[in-house]
């Protein structure tokens, strides 16, 4: 009994590798190192990247992509080396990482593709927050308030006097780097005691299954669970109104609207692989306004308008090198479009 | 089966009770872990199981969580296994052998069985940040299915290393003083008592050690399996991915769909597993049988 | 019967095992220098003071804290909760398979544990934070989200099939005339268990036993997923804390550039992690040689 089990199990597995191996001839293209365009990077841009790959390559047949989640910075370390072709990064490259390029030779290519709004959320029973100003979220989330600001009616006096119970992406991610930056005013720089998680879906359920959270994360999650939680409008002026307040929405993003809670999501591309033709053609693909629009919305992120394309586009052509930000990190203030226009 | 009749023919009353007191305690605890394994296995049935078709495992990845699916990362885990175990278990075992038969048991020998238990312990995200200096960069592997096994393997030696070594030192001293009072020579002796007589619980070592294996995340990442591939490895030099990453990957994404996607992945990952220990256990079993004829 | 043929083939034959253990030992010990190089650059600039005593660590924050106290304490508290759950369960179950049921029973117990680590580690985070701290919360109403109590159970049986399986393979090996006897004497089944069973089994059990803390103390996905972000100084283990490991994770895959003091830190708490196993598995050795001697 125990032989016949065994050559069955033995003959599934010869019979599986035998058809795989077959199977493999039937259907591979050829897969030369130099048809392969390699990208590697954040785990937040990587949505973004699959989709292009996958239709890039239904209109390609020969080519292939690969994108890895090794994370922004993970990701650099490769691109640095000259490991890849392309980095999707959350947030633009850093003065330690321009310094690796550079002793490498490698010349980088800013790219950025897509606005990622970040959404303020509380648990869809909380009746009395109809919006939030940046100081009030400063108030909340600055290094400070640990232990301090604890409770909802020490930000309005009108509110509950419940305890607040925050959430957020640890320390470790973009989506932090710049919430932080946007509302703090130092990257970095915030309380400690938040429930943090890498995983934007468990903030998800933490949120809404808590009657007294408040958190953040990228506005594609909202969307995915819109029954779960209430989106919070956010007014940038000090002394905020209601009138003022805006909501995370494709349309907001896009003009600018809504702020300063958008960030802009960048590919760098390599100028040294852009001699290999497969990795241009993917790029001008990747930019291109209408692929890019259609795209980018689909798996929930927000395209630039047409005209931040050309923009782009043109930064392209010239491959123009270097960063517009000041290799610090993240960056608040200038808009997008002033910043390529200055480069100009 | 159980000897409770054994148990209920003893003539003390009060030694009976401990025991079946004892005995009670035995199955309660086999009946928890039992329980939280159904409980695990139901979970992830109930969510991935209507997600199963051919379709889903033999499509690549997508954006569009209906049209993606494993192959990609199914193909590229199976050959990762095979190659790491290639790797792995010969020299794992070896070296065991070299440890308990032919290495002088001073203090240097001891401090390696020492720093070996050690490195079973060291979180495997340190092996993939190891395997990513030495085997990607230094010896130029690139990103390719054979640095991936070469991590892998790294990482399960340890286990195979020490299960295998407690295997042999199992083996009653007798029989082997016996073999040489009979003119064996030392590779004589391994090859016709110990090797066989320690081959079961070193294929438990082995089942172990592969089946953590299969389920790594971690490590693959930091090396560079990517999670994007659309295209089968062709050779070990090749790019590659790997279930757990694609898994791990879905989970992570905000579409309800993709959590579906991501359960179906773990069923095929586990009955994969179950697969593997079920050819190890035959295995074992068998040489259990040889042995003791 | 010795002959210059065979004597070569015995040399031939040894040297080859002599590389599969030279080459093992030169790849661990390859492991262990650079673990250590990286912590030493990392000391070179935070002082080894502050490492061990201040109570917080905060190196990804604005206001740097490089005390490892708090991530210790996490490590401790969700591994000791697991081993008490795998030790005990695990214990127990290798002596039913082992002492009390039939050969063919045992044989189909053990492949069934043996799913339990086939499960990735991946699945056992997500099962513990979706499924048993939500049950927990049902009995214990203050235990938040992330917590201690929820992977500590779930890795105590993640980690049950390595306990079961070795403890079982050293109790089986115990002879069946070494029973026999015992029982001939008039032993019940409990004194031979107890007095006889385990003592000669113990050298293979204590092995287990280290191997299943190192395991635990090692274990990544499980924690990083189940037991929060948040380094806490605490024995409770209902509140959210940061394993050594969930610590690792988070910055090899997270956004810190390579080549930086935080990124350094990975290492330095790594050796940390390999001190405390390497300090676990001397007491094993000593504890093994002593039973050895005294039967």
């Amino acid at each position: 009994m125990k032989k016949i089990i065994f050559f069955i199990i033995g003959g599934v597995i010869i019979v599986a590798i035998a058809g795989l191996l077959f199977w493999q001839q039937q259907n591979n293209p050829s897969s030369s190192v130099n048809g392969t365009v390699i990208v590697d990077g954040s785990s937040t841009v990587f949505p973004i990247t699959e989709a292009m790959a996958e239709e890039f390559q239904k209109e390609n047949k020969d080519a292939q992509v690969v994108v890895g989640i090794s994370g922004t910075g993970g990701g650099f370390k490769r691109f640095c080396r000259g490991e890849t072709h392309i980095n999707d990064a959350s947030r633009p490259i850093k003065e330690s990482e321009v310094e690796l390029c550079t002793q490498n030779n490698i010349q980088y290519i800013e790219l950025p593709i897509a606005f990622d709004g970040l959404a303020i959320m509380v648990h869809p029973s909380n009746d009395w927050v109809d919006y939030l100003t940046v100081a009030e979220l400063k108030k909340i989330w600055e290094p400070e308030s640990q232990n301090n600001v604890m409770y909802w009616n020490q930000i309005r006096s009108e509110w509950p006097a419940e305890k607040i119970n925050l959430y957020g992406p640890g320390a470790d991610s973009g989506t932090y780097d710049y919430f932080t930056e946007a509302i703090v005013g130092k990257e970095g720089s915030s309380r400690g005691d938040f429930v943090a998680s890498e995983d934007d879906n468990v903030l998800v359920q933490g949120i809404s299954s808590d009657a007294l959270s408040l958190g953040f994360f990228g506005f594609a999650y909202y969307q995915e669970n819109k029954e779960k939680l209430k989106l919070i409008p956010i007014s940038p002026e000090k002394s905020g109104m209601m009138q003022s307040a805006v909501l995370p929405s494709i349309e907001t993003v896009n003009d600018g609207s809504y702020k300063p809670l958008s960030r802009p999501i960048f590919i760098y591309v390599s100028a040294q692989a852009l001699e290999n033709k497969i990795v241009s053609d993917f790029v001008s693909f990747y930019i291109n306004p209408s692929n890019a629009e259609k795209l980018v919305s689909e798996v929930g992120y927000v395209p630039f308008p047409e005209s931040l394309y050309e923009l782009v586009g043109k930064r392209f052509s010239v491959k123009k090198t270097g960063s517009i930000f000041d290799k610090s990190g993240s960056q608040v203030g200038l808009t997008l479009e002033q910043l390529l226009r200055k480069e100009e | 089966m159980f000897n409770v009749i054994t148990i209920l023919q003893r003539k003390s009353k009060k030694r009976n009770w401990l025991e079946v007191a004892f005995l009670f305690s035995t199955v309660s605890a086999l009946g928890i872990a039992l329980f939280m394994l159904a409980m695990l296995l139901i979970t992830i049935l109930q969510d991935g199981f209507l997600r199963l078709n051919w379709q889903f495992l033999t499509s690549f990845p997508s954006r569009n969580p209906e049209e993606a699916g494993i192959l990609s990362s199914l193909v590229g885990s199976f050959y990762l296994i095979t190659l790491t175990a290639l790797i792995a278990v010969p020299l794992g075992i070896g070296a065991a052998i070299y440890f308990e038969k032919y290495a002088p048991k001073n203090w240097l020998n001891e401090i390696m069985e020492i720093n070996i238990g050690t490195l079973a312990g060291i979180p495997s995200i340190i092996y993939g940040l190891l395997g990513l200096g030495l085997f990607v960069r230094l010896m130029a592997l690139d990103r390719s299915l054979i640095a991936g096994s070469l991590t892998l393997a790294l990482l399960i030696l340890p286990i195979i290393v020490i299960s295998a070594r407690e295997a042999i030192r199992a083996i009653p001293s007798s029989i082997q003083e016996g073999a040489f009072a009979l003119g064996a020579t030392r590779s004589q002796l391994i090859k016709t008592i110990i090797l066989p007589l320690a081959l079961p619980g070193i294929f438990t070592g082995v089942i172990l050690a592969i089946s953590r294996a299969i389920g790594e995340t971690a490590p693959l990442i930091t090396i560079g399996a990517l999670t994007y591939i659309a295209f089968l490895p062709t050779s070990p030099m090749s790019y590659f991915t790997a279930l757990p990453i694609q898994i791990f990957n879905w989970v992570s994404r905000p579409q309800e769909m993709f959590h579906i996607n991501a359960a179906a992945g773990i069923i095929v990952l586990v009955f994969i597993t179950l697969l593997l220990n079920m050819l190890a256990i035959v295995l074992r079993n068998r040489f259990y049988k040889k042995s003791n004829s | 019967m010795y002959d210059k043929k065979s004597e070569v083939k015995e040399r031939l034959i040894g040297m080859i095992f002599g590389a599969c253990g030279m080459l093992f030992l030169f790849v661990t010990l390859g492991v262990v220098v650079i673990i250590f190089w990286e912590t030493i650059h990392f000391f070179q600039k935070v002082h080894i003071f502050d490492f061990i005593f201040d109570t917080q660590w905060t190196p990804l924050f604005h206001v740097k804290h490089f005390g490892i106290l708090p991530l210790l304490m996490g490590t401790l508290l969700v591994s000791g909760i697991s081993i008490i759950v795998a030790v005990s369960l695990g214990i127990l179950i290798a002596i039913l398979i082992s002492q009390y049921s039939s050969k063919k029973v045992g044989g189909l117990l053990k492949p069934i544990l043996e799913i339990l680590a086939g499960i990735p580690t991946i699945v056992y985070g997500y099962f513990a934070l979706l499924f048993i701290t939500p049950l927990l919360q049902k009995v214990i109403p203050s235990l938040s989200g992330f917590n201690a109590l929820s992977p500590g159970i779930v890795m105590g049986i993640m980690i049950l099939p390595l306990v079961v399986s070795l403890s079982d393979d050293a109790m089986s090996a115990v002879s069946l005339e070494t029973k026999m006897a015992a029982y001939a004497l008039g032993s019940s089944k409990l004194q031979v268990i107890f007095n006889i069973v385990i003592p000669s089994a113990i050298s293979g059990i204590l092995a287990a036993i280290i191997l299943a803390i190192s395991r635990a103390v090692g274990e990544t996905m499980l924690v990083a997923i189940a037991a929060g972000m948040k380094p806490t100084l605490t024995l409770n283990p209902l509140v959210p804390v940061q394993t050594i490991t969930a610590y690792i994770v988070q910055v090899s895959l997270g956004d810190t550039p390579a080549g930086t003091l935080e990124y350094r830190s990975i290492f330095a708490v790594a050796s940390v992690l390999f001190a405390i196993t390497f300090i676990f598995n001397i007491i094993a050795q000593k504890l093994r040689y002593s039973f050895k001697f005294k039967n």
